[in-house]
């Protein structure tokens, strides 16, 4: 589907501890350690340190590569560049710095929204790489989503591959016609096509929706897993965030 | 334009996180009024759509990325408040399953790239489509003109929150600059897509667009007394 080097789901079908936790709780323990990340102020670096070694455990047990989740990070790159830019176009007192005359306050910020970012999408990696889709629905609509958000919602992730497989006969098509966009003028072909490729995907879409109701569809997917989750699920999931939290707590005793 | 993690400080992404409720919460009741058992699927298949659409992300210099929004494509496709739920779940799924904006900042995304797109663009092509001609060339350029413009727009309301909250002071007129130049560019992309999407979709299947029920012809009766009289 082309796209900035995230256009396919980042989730690995596996069978590790990290997998089998209910989505619900994996998604409470990742928002809480990113608000965990998020607070800390920006200088105490030991606390980074930590966060990260404890990505790095939990990365471990979900046996992610690094190989896996670098390239991953592309995502970022846009902030990458902003926080490389600070230093020269914040305001404030200047320093010296490799030899080039900085903001201080620019450059800590810089520093601090890297790191805090970078941290973040890591845990969300993780997240995503363990959590399906279907799972990730299912565990939105257990913390309260509401009804109509989770149906757009399923039906959206259904319908990615139709628009994505859609999209992708098309451009087979129209390279097999000697097409590749040139020069502006061509602008009008690649609209056409998301034009004809919307109401193609819908049209799919109206087939797949009525071969859903025949099938018995009533606008909620029937659960087939159990309703209780197990204490030890909560304590195995929280355990992250709460040795966050532990992290922090400890280099505000030391600073 | 996704805001990450740690962009903003906590009290403004606290307070932009309880307008995107505020927000997602009356775009769910007026969903209500719009969305039929036809249109869910409808509203899931924009989204999707849109998905597609945001994953042409080109970074843009200084600054932050630019990629196409759609929110006022899916004003026009689904209706505004439909059309704000579609663009809101695409950033959910953007932050939990492919690690695109932060998780503490998802409110803020809401409110620009959702909210603000959708209902600023919808009321702009409102007021457009009252004064131009009741043509396909008037509903065009409304949404043309409508979906230019939210692009910016969404850009200096993120400078705004900026000014209320960013992590480090930097000087505004730069910032206001580069945001706009950027957002500029991409809102001629976005006027582009919407045209051509909407301009495609009407000609084909006119009944599927939102924003165009004003050109379809009130349905008559015809009762064919006259045979019967003659």
């Amino acid at each position: 589907m082309g796209g900035a080097g995230h256009g396919h789901a980042v989730y690995r079908e596996r069978l590790t501890p990290l997998h089998v936790v209910p989505s619900h709780v994996k998604l409470v323990a990742v928002v809480s350690f990113v608000f965990v990340v998020v607070a800390t102020p920006g200088t105490w670096y030991p606390a980074f340190a930590g966060y990260l070694v404890i990505l790095c455990v939990v990365g471990a047990i979900a046996r992610l590569t690094i190989g896996f989740v670098v390239p991953r990070l592309v995502v970022e790159i846009p902030f990458v560049i902003f926080a490389l830019l600070l230093p020269f176009v914040a305001k404030g007192s200047q320093i010296e710095f490799l030899g080039m005359s900085v903001s201080e306050a620019g450059l800590l910020a810089g520093v601090a929204l890297l790191m805090k970012a970078t941290l973040s999408v890591i845990a969300s990696i993780v997240f995503a790489s363990t959590t399906s889709p279907r799972e990730m629905c299912r565990g939105l609509e257990r913390l309260r989503l509401p009804q109509i958000m989770v149906q757009i919602l399923t039906f959206m992730l259904r319908y990615v591959d139709v628009v994505g497989g859609e999209l992708r006969r098309m451009r087979i098509a129209r390279e097999s016609r000697a097409f590749t966009a040139r020069h502006l003028g061509h602008l009008k072909v690649l609209g056409h096509s998301a034009g004809a490729l919307f109401i193609r995907s819908y049209e799919r879409g109206e087939r797949v929706h009525l071969a859903m109701l025949s099938r018995g569809y009533t606008g909620t997917l029937p659960v087939m897993e159990q309703e209780r989750v197990a204490t030890s699920m909560w304590l195995r999931a929280l355990a992250v965030p709460a040795a966050a939290l532990a992290v922090l707590l400890g280099s505000w005793a030391f600073s | 334009m996704h805001v990450p993690d740690g962009f903003l400080t906590a009290p403004v992404s606290v307070a932009t996180g309880a307008v995107a409720a505020g927000g997602v919460a009356l775009a769910i009741r007026g969903a209500r009024k719009e969305l039929d058992e036809k249109t869910a699927p409808m509203a899931g298949l924009v989204a999707a759509f849109i998905f597609a659409v945001q994953m042409m992300n080109f970074p843009v210099g200084a600054g932050t990325s630019g990629h196409l929004m759609g929110g006022v494509l899916a004003a026009i496709l689904v209706g505004p408040y439909t059309g704000a739920l579609c663009v809101t779940v695409v950033l959910i799924v953007q932050g939990l399953l492919f690690a695109d904006g932060g998780l503490t900042a998802l409110g803020t995304n809401i409110v620009l790239i959702s909210l603000v797109t959708t209902f600023g663009g919808w009321a702009i092509f409102r007021v457009l489509i009252r004064a131009l001609p009741k043509s396909r060339v008037g509903l065009l350029t409304s949404g043309g003109i409508a979906a230019f413009l939210s692009v910016p727009l969404a850009a200096l309301v993120f400078v705004l929150l900026y000014l209320l909250g960013g992590a480090v002071d930097i000087d505004v007129g730069a910032l206001t600059a580069t945001m706009l130049g950027v957002h500029v560019l991409v809102g001629i992309g976005e006027a582009l897509i919407t045209v051509a999407v909407v301009g495609a979709v009407v000609s084909a299947r006119p009944d599927l667009v939102y924003g165009a029920r004003h050109l379809t012809p009130e349905l008559t009766l015809r009762t064919g007394q006259k045979e019967s009289a003659s």
